[in-house]
């Protein structure tokens, strides 16, 4: 089964490990996801589980949304989305999904909203150089050539200043630190994309490494 | 923030004197040596404190063999094993940079007397 719940970031703080050396974390409140519908092969065409997360005021929802809801007996919620599975059989609807999934010293990959940054220059957007700042110099924070005066146009992919951030951003492999699944809370190694607040999704990292094959 | 505060309060250590700029103080700090712990003492004057909560720390600074060296330590790292408060002293200022532009007789401190 592939391990997966939503969350949300918290902020980021910092503890001691057993050595007694300080490690940045980030606090996701994680969970608990509770499966409203079982997607599988004979009637969807793939596997996988609907889960939501975190509670939803009924007059917010329409009445398609909340009959959703009704039939699979779960009060409604605020985020819904899907997690593939390789298969639904050993789970139910209605039953939640906890922080507990996870354990001390596991890697998981961490997806959020990047922060936005509004539009922004080139500088910031794609780490282009300065230019001076005196001796005479006009040419301060300019995207630069836009490249040769032949082409008589400008190429697709130039680095040019335009939106940035609030993308969809995964981080890889990142260590879980602790679980407190009294708190529905777990602390991740440095830090998630994203603002506090923002919706996190939390899975199983692909790229085990070694202490992933030794578990095995 | 609450959940914050509440995984940093677990790490706030009560055990230490109470400590100021311009006192000071032997840090005994827990060295690893290959799988084998030591405690080595740091003397010092603390010349900051800085942040608050879990996240403070402190600065201690010493001059040896004419060199002045200054280590900062987490106030709640359990790396420290004890802190003592050798002698404390009268300041006017809450960061004491001024002592590293001092030497021999001029870097002392008065002590303060209660």
């Amino acid at each position: 089964m592939e391990k997966t719940i939503l969350g949300r970031k918290i902020g980021m703080t910092q503890v001691y490990d057993g050595q007694g050396n300080l490690i940045p974390v980030t606090v996701v409140k994680a969970g608990p996801c509770t499966i409203i519908q079982k997607k599988d092969q004979e009637k969807d065409g793939y596997e996988a589980l609907q889960v939501g997360f975190e509670e939803q005021k009924e007059k917010r929802l329409n009445k398609p949304a909340l009959g959703h809801f009704k039939k699979a007996q779960v009060s409604p919620k605020r985020f819904v989305k899907e997690i593939p599975v390789t298969s639904t059989e050993e789970y139910q609807v209605g039953q939640e999904i906890k922080v507990d999934i996870f354990n001390e010293g596991d890697f998981i990959d961490v997806t959020g909203i990047s922060k936005g940054r509004g539009f922004a220059g080139s500088i910031k957007r794609h780490g282009q150089s300065r230019g001076p700042k005196t001796h005479g110099s006009h040419y301060h924070r300019g995207p630069g050539s836009l490249g040769s005066v032949d082409a008589a146009r400008v190429f697709k992919g130039r680095p040019l200043p335009g939106r940035m951030g609030a993308d969809r951003v995964t981080v890889q492999k990142l260590q879980v630190v602790q679980v407190l699944p009294e708190k529905d809370v777990i602390l991740v190694k440095g830090p998630v994309p994203g603002n506090k607040k923002g919706l996190l999704v939390i899975k199983e990292s692909i790229k085990g490494g070694k202490e992933k094959a030794a578990s095995k | 923030m609450d959940i914050i505060r509440e995984i940093e309060n677990e790490q706030i250590r009560k055990d230490h004197p109470n400590f100021f700029p311009g006192d000071t103080v032997r840090v005994h700090v827990k060295v690893v040596e290959g799988n084998r712990e030591r405690i080595q003492t740091f003397e010092g004057i603390v010349i900051k404190r800085r942040g608050s909560g879990a996240r403070e720390t402190f600065t201690v600074r010493r001059v040896s063999y004419g060199v002045g060296t200054e280590r900062t330590f987490p106030v709640h790292s359990p790396k420290i094993e004890k802190l003592e408060v050798v002698k404390r002293g009268k300041v006017r200022r809450a960061k004491l940079y001024y002592l590293r532009k001092l030497k021999g007789k001029a870097a002392r401190i008065k002590e303060r007397r209660r």
